[in-house]
């Protein structure tokens, strides 16, 4: 690990006490329950996809701390911009279980994120959930709210136009925004050196005119107090953030990805070393928040909870055909009557 | 009041920006110089630089920005300077604008619109006289929408500016000082979906909009000369279509001759051709025919005479329809 990078829990769960986050002790509990939950959930999707019960997806195997950490320092009212490994994220904000497998399943309906909820909708075009961030923020101080806002997103989209855009407009017009990326050293197969020839990814963010920080990504407590303050930071008008979550990705990009095609499985092995549940799991132990019994029941909970998102799931109806007609626009045009009218004669004509 | 078009669509964001708060305008230049065609003037002394956004030079992130915003409830209006540039925001439009209705199950729409300049005619440079109207209406999810007069630029950039989904708002650069009209000073909409006729006759149709409007009706006046008494249909919304009032024409004068200024292949024509031939065959007398800008760059000003359609071209279609 290198030295210029924010760190809380050594790997060996090592705790550096004066920067150890005034947490207690149920947080900390739930905190590890988030990622034991999201690691669990994520194994499912995985089984459910090799099993034809799912669609291809992208795994957050490994981005558990990055992803938890920083999803805990939110408030309801800051708003989260995700981009499309988001798993922990979307479990310790709230959002139902359920809506994640349905959507990878490949219904839209489990994008449709509850009333109250501020999380936008998954973004799968590298990147350009970046200006929607800046755009919600902007909205947000025109309407004197103070809410954050967080926008999730990957080492390649730093090489986007809309990372330098969003980036850009952030800086011009000091947004309430925090911006997270979750450096796992690849873009599908594209290693992070050959993305940028920058030394890190959070310096980026003085061309902008704004902090960068970089944080040990799998170090649940260095995530959390990185976000926190630039959260605080970010609703009090302090401007926005860049931080960096140094992480690595431990599964394939998607399902449909085969890792072994351009990384040495001596570099996996090196990373699994550094596995965030394993060193916070060790962390808890050393101050009795963690035992056997502790780790079964959070075990439990998480299968509990992931049998009925999956039962939930599977046993949500299909799409009717006219869902993609009247979700197209507000009010259905003429052509796209006839044309849903076409398809329903088809379909009743069908055979059986 | 006498009001040309930039006067008309000033007007129209000065009075729904008064209306409603949560209506504002972002884009390059639009806020301390009004916009390089003058069209936000004086918004940013009325409303100060919180509704009048002076942004980065940024297209992408301008209309992004859009949809955050819309995603927090506002309802932006975006300037893009002119249309040869709204091509690096295209990811935006058709990836999130287009389609968060639908990928959210109407959890999130996005009621923006974005107004660019566009079209030929003005002999401006290169990327300054683009009509590429009909990237846009291919796109589900995407209102798009062109005004020929003062009047109609009005009422619909007001019923954009109300509408609940994303409305691509062409304004045809050459038609902005074109002339005056009585424009009422109340808000009124003209609704959009639909088109308008704007010149009744018999013996073949002409669809057009835009800037072509006067073009065709220079045209109509021409072969009145003849006897030819050609009916004019603005179509004033390019998506959706107004397929009903063409059809309803067609099938009254048999005969369709299709006017635009964007190239021929692929262009809006093709689609309005291929749904009169579906739906009103039978009724033609002759077959359809098209004037429009050729498949080929639309040139600088020394050869854009070549591209741009005349009112002598059409006139000489009219005739030709006639007589087959």
């Amino acid at each position: 690990m290198t030295e210029d990078m924010f760190q809380v829990l050594a790997e060996n769960g090592r705790v550096a006490p004066e920067r150890e986050p005034k947490l207690p002790s149920p947080d900390l509990q739930k905190l590890y329950s988030l990622m034991a939950t999201t690691r669990a959930a994520d194994l499912k999707a995985l089984k459910l996809q090799r099993q034809g019960r799912m669609g291809t997806f992208a795994p957050s195997l490994g981005h558990e701390a990055c992803q938890v950490g920083s999803a805990f320092a939110l408030q309801p009212k800051d708003w989260v911009f995700p981009y499309f490994r988001d798993l922990g994220t979307y479990i310790t904000l709230g959002l139902p279980l359920k809506n994640y497998y349905l959507y990878w399943m490949g219904n839209e309906e489990g994008m449709r994120i509850p009333a109250g909820l501020n999380i936008f909708t998954v973004s799968v075009p590298v990147g350009s959930q970046l200006p929607h961030a800046v755009g919600c923020a902007m909205a947000l101080r025109y309407r004197k709210e103070e809410a954050a806002v967080v926008a999730y997103f990957g080492d390649g989209a730093t090489s986007e136009g809309d990372f330098n855009e969003a980036l850009n407009f952030a800086g011009v017009f000091r947004t309430a925004n925090v911006f997270i990326c979750f450096n796992n050293q690849y873009a599908i197969s594209t290693p992070v050196r050959q993305q940028t020839a920058a030394k890190t990814i959070a310096q980026k963010a003085g061309a902008f005119g704004f902090d960068g920080v970089r944080a040990d990504g799998n170090d649940v407590l260095a995530m959390y107090t990185l976000a926190k303050e630039a959260l605080e930071k970010a609703r009090s008008g302090g401007g926005p953030t860049l931080i960096e979550a140094f992480t690595y990705r431990m599964g394939n990009h998607t399902t449909s990805d085969d890792a072994s095609r351009y990384r040495m499985e001596a570099e996996v092995r090196d990373w699994s070393r550094r596995d965030p549940i394993e060193r916070f799991r060790l962390y808890l132990k050393d101050k009795g928040l963690w035992d056997e019994s502790f780790e079964e029941r959070v075990q439990k909970e998480a299968e509990d909870l992931i049998n009925k998102a999956v039962e939930e799931a599977e046993n949500t109806p299909p799409p009717r055909p006219e869902d993609f007609f009247i979700h197209t626009y507000k009010e259905m045009t003429p052509e796209l009557n006839d044309q849903l009218a076409e398809l329903q004669d088809l379909l009743k004509g069908a055979p059986k | 009041m006498m009001l040309n078009m930039v006067q008309a669509l000033n007007q129209a964001m000065h009075q729904e920006m008064e209306r409603d708060p949560s209506v504002l305008v972002l884009g390059e230049d639009i806020g301390v110089d009004g916009g390089v065609f003058r069209l936000t003037e004086g918004l940013l002394e009325k409303f100060g630089k919180e509704r009048v956004i002076d942004t980065p030079l940024a297209e992408s992130a301008i209309v992004g920005a859009s949809i955050g915003m819309a995603a927090a409830g506002l309802r932006p209006i975006a300037e893009i300077q002119f249309m040869g540039f709204i091509y690096l925001a295209m990811n935006q439009l058709i990836s999130h604008a287009a389609r968060l209705r639908n990928r959210s199950r109407g959890r999130f729409t996005v009621p923006i619109v974005i107004r660019t300049p566009y079209g030929a005619g003005v002999k401006a440079l290169e990327h300054h006289s683009e009509s590429s109207e009909s990237l846009f209406c291919q796109i589900p999810g995407l209102k798009v929408v062109v005004p020929s007069t003062p009047y109609d630029a009005k009422g619909l950039l007001i019923a954009s500016i109300r509408d609940d989904d994303p409305v691509i708002f062409l304004e045809p650069t050459k038609l902005y000082r074109a002339g005056r009209q009585e424009v009422p000073e109340e808000p009124y909409e003209v609704p959009l979906g639909r088109a308008k006729t704007v010149r009744e006759g018999e013996g073949v149709t002409i669809v057009a909009w835009g800037a072509m409007i006067p073009v065709v009706e220079q045209a109509a006046e021409m072969v009145a000369r003849d006897g030819i008494f050609p009916e004019v249909i603005d179509l004033r919304t390019l998506a959706p279509l107004d397929r009903e009032s063409v059809l309803e024409s067609v099938k009254r004068t048999g005969r369709l001759l299709i006017v635009h200024e964007a190239p021929k292949t692929c262009g809006l024509g093709s689609e309005i051709a291929a749904f009169v031939a579906e739906k009103g065959m039978f009724q033609l007398e002759a077959p359809i025919m098209r004037i429009t800008g050729q498949d080929i760059t639309v040139p600088l000003a020394k050869g854009e005479d070549y591209y741009y359609p005349s009112p002598e071209r059409v006139t000489l279609g009219i005739k030709k329809i006639m007589e087959s």
